[in-house]
């Protein structure tokens, strides 16, 4: 290979422009960086897993929420109406009103439980047999058990439960759905106290990836210095650490969500099988696409962030001299 | 090239490695600074490289008062700088010619400019072969010539140099003094820090002799070290 001599010993470096500089920096450096995560496997994997692991857990209960909501949120209108008719209506009567309520559109179906079946019922099932033999007559009423139409919405159940109540027959109706309503706003604070999770569990991320990368900065202080003393700018110096808090955090993205469709993956079947038994057919929600991408750019944002400040911070104390 | 101006440098303990000195150096000049240890030429060739600053005075480069050069400027100032060290100060997890293309890199150099200069650079001082090898494994003298190499091979204007022959043998030292000449020949500014005064007489530059971090009188040359 010819070499060509430069009788002009001093010339200013051809340079490329700005752009083409940029991406041929980025794209060499990122590639270091990747093979230098790849030459140390155990110590990358063990960050990579703690970041992957800090980053599944609330993506996890998140999902969990998600799950509970999605499983529970068709109970409200599958709930059945008790339908307690006054003491004064006969059984005659009580099966006429149920003929009534049949015709309605919004109901699927309604059983008429007389009084003296209920109290066999309730004598069978309570064990309170001999106390009710106490009792001079029956006391329960005839009851109607209304079952709403599937294709009901809230404001169509509560019209319904108005109705039911307003027939003259009535003596009250009760429908046991405070307890549902109870168990979203306990998931509504639940969802709410992951959000602060997460961000503390960020926090501990910037903390993990920062130490890291401070070792990392102090374990090549030589090397800072050499190329800080041939005019490396603080850009240059930062750059590879950069890159690889970037990657740390990327797959420990990855990695997390790879951990979040496991899980779910293996917990599909028994919880579709225990739902299924009160249930039609119900299947675990996984993470979105969109909430997946959120962990991993967020993983990678993280990363980005915490190399940027122990980076910067550790540098400016290395100066040659 | 190069003038200081009644440059002092004052270290917090109270000590004066440079007091109130003033120097000129041609462009294209090639001059030697000498003196006993301690003398302050480290601290010169500092002050020049700005890896550290005066606390009197002024240091002006190629027209620039280095006074001026913000912290954020350095990197930049120092690329047109060429740098010598006495321990090399080479990168022992990268070969040869990675070392030498490194400055062009920071320059922002593409990798065909950066190829053909990097070999440029090692043919220069006669390590072509010896691209690909570790520095580890190459000798004091040849690790020496791999740090010239990096720091001429932005072709810089200002070469400076500290004690670049303090660990070679004599026949070493000549070599690397004969690259240091060919060099200047092109119009190189040089400034070298350097105990040796034999050989820098043989090559007859100019030498700047300090003692104490002032000029020593001329006529009253600082006695040469007595070796036992
Ligand atoms: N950081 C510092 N703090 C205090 N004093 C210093 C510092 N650096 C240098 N000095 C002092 O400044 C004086 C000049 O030091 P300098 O390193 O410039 O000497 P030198 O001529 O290069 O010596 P040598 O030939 O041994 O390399 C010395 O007395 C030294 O003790
Ligand atoms: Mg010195």
């Amino acid at each position: 290979m010819a070499v060509s001599r430069h009788k002009d010993a001093v010339a200013p470096v051809r340079t490329r422009g700005p752009v083409s500089i940029w991406f041929g920096r980025h794209g060499s450096t990122a590639a270091a960086s990747f093979r230098k995560l790849v030459r140390q496997p155990f110590s990358t994997l063990m960050i990579v897993g703690v970041i992957a692991i800090t980053l599944a857990i609330p993506s996890v209960l998140h999902l969990m929420v998600k799950n509970a909501l999605a499983i529970s949120g068709g109970w409200d209108d599958a709930l059945d109406f008790s339908v307690f008719l006054e003491d004064d209506v006969s059984l005659e009567e009580a099966g006429s009103v149920r003929d009534l309520i049949l015709q309605r559109a919004d109901v699927a179906s309604v059983t008429l439980v007389g009084r003296d079946e209920a109290l066999a019922e309730f004598r069978e099932q309570s064990g309170f047999g001999a106390a009710l033999d106490q009792l001079d007559g029956n006391p329960l009423p005839h009851t109607l058990v209304v079952r709403p139409g599937a294709l009901n919405t809230p404001e169509t159940i509560g019209l319904l439960r108005e109705e039911l109540t307003n027939l003259p027959e009535t003596a009250a109706v009760q429908v046991d759905t405070d307890w549902v309503q109870r168990f979203h706003a306990i998931l509504a604070i639940v969802d709410q106290s992951i959000g602060i999770g997460a961000a503390l569990l960020g926090l501990a991320i910037l903390v993990i990836i920062g130490n890291t990368i401070r070792l990392d900065v102090e374990n090549r202080r030589d090397e800072i210095e050499v190329v800080k003393l041939i005019g490396a700018s603080d850009g240059f110096v930062r750059r590879p650490f950069l890159w690889s808090g970037l990657l740390y955090g990327f797959l420990g993205g990855v990695l997390a969500v790879l951990l979040v469709h496991l899980g779910v993956f293996l917990l599909d079947e028994p919880v579709t099988r225990l739902a299924g038994l009160y249930r039609g057919n119900v299947e675990l929600l996984r993470l979105s696409l969109e909430e997946s991408a959120l962990v991993i750019g967020g993983g990678a944002a993280l990363g980005l962030v915490g190399s940027w400040f122990a980076a910067s911070r550790r540098m400016r104390a290395i100066e040659p001299g | 090239m190069i003038r200081f101006e009644n440059v002092t440098r004052r270290f917090p303990g109270g000590q004066e490695a440079l007091s109130g000195l003033s120097l000129n150096i041609d462009a294209g000049e090639m001059v030697f600074v000498t003196g006993h240890s301690g003398a302050g030429k480290s601290t010169l060739l500092k002050l020049v490289a700005l890896i550290d600053r005066p606390t009197g005075g002024q240091v002006i480069v190629d027209g620039q008062n280095t006074a001026r050069v913000k912290r954020r400027r350095i990197p930049a100032y120092r690329r047109q700088i060429g740098m010598v060290f006495q321990d090399h100060k080479l990168l022992y997890d990268r070969p040869v010619f990675d070392n030498v293309g490194l400055p062009l890199i920071i320059a922002g150099a593409g990798p065909r400019e950066t190829g053909r200069r990097v070999r440029a650079a090692l043919e220069q001082v006669g390590l072509l072969q010896k691209e690909k090898r570790n520095p580890e494994t190459l000798s004091a003298g040849e690790q020496q010539r791999v740090g010239i190499a990096r720091a001429i091979v932005t072709r810089p204007k200002l070469l400076i140099a500290d004690e670049p022959t303090g660990n070679l043998d004599p026949d070493l030292s000549l070599e690397v003094m004969r690259i240091f000449r060919r060099f200047n020949e092109v119009g190189v500014t040089l400034m070298i820090a350097s105990h040796d005064i034999g050989l820098i007489d043989r090559l007859g530059c100019r030498r700047i002799e300090l003692e104490e971090g002032r000029l020593a009188a001329p006529g009253d040359p600082a006695e040469e070290p007595a070796w036992p």
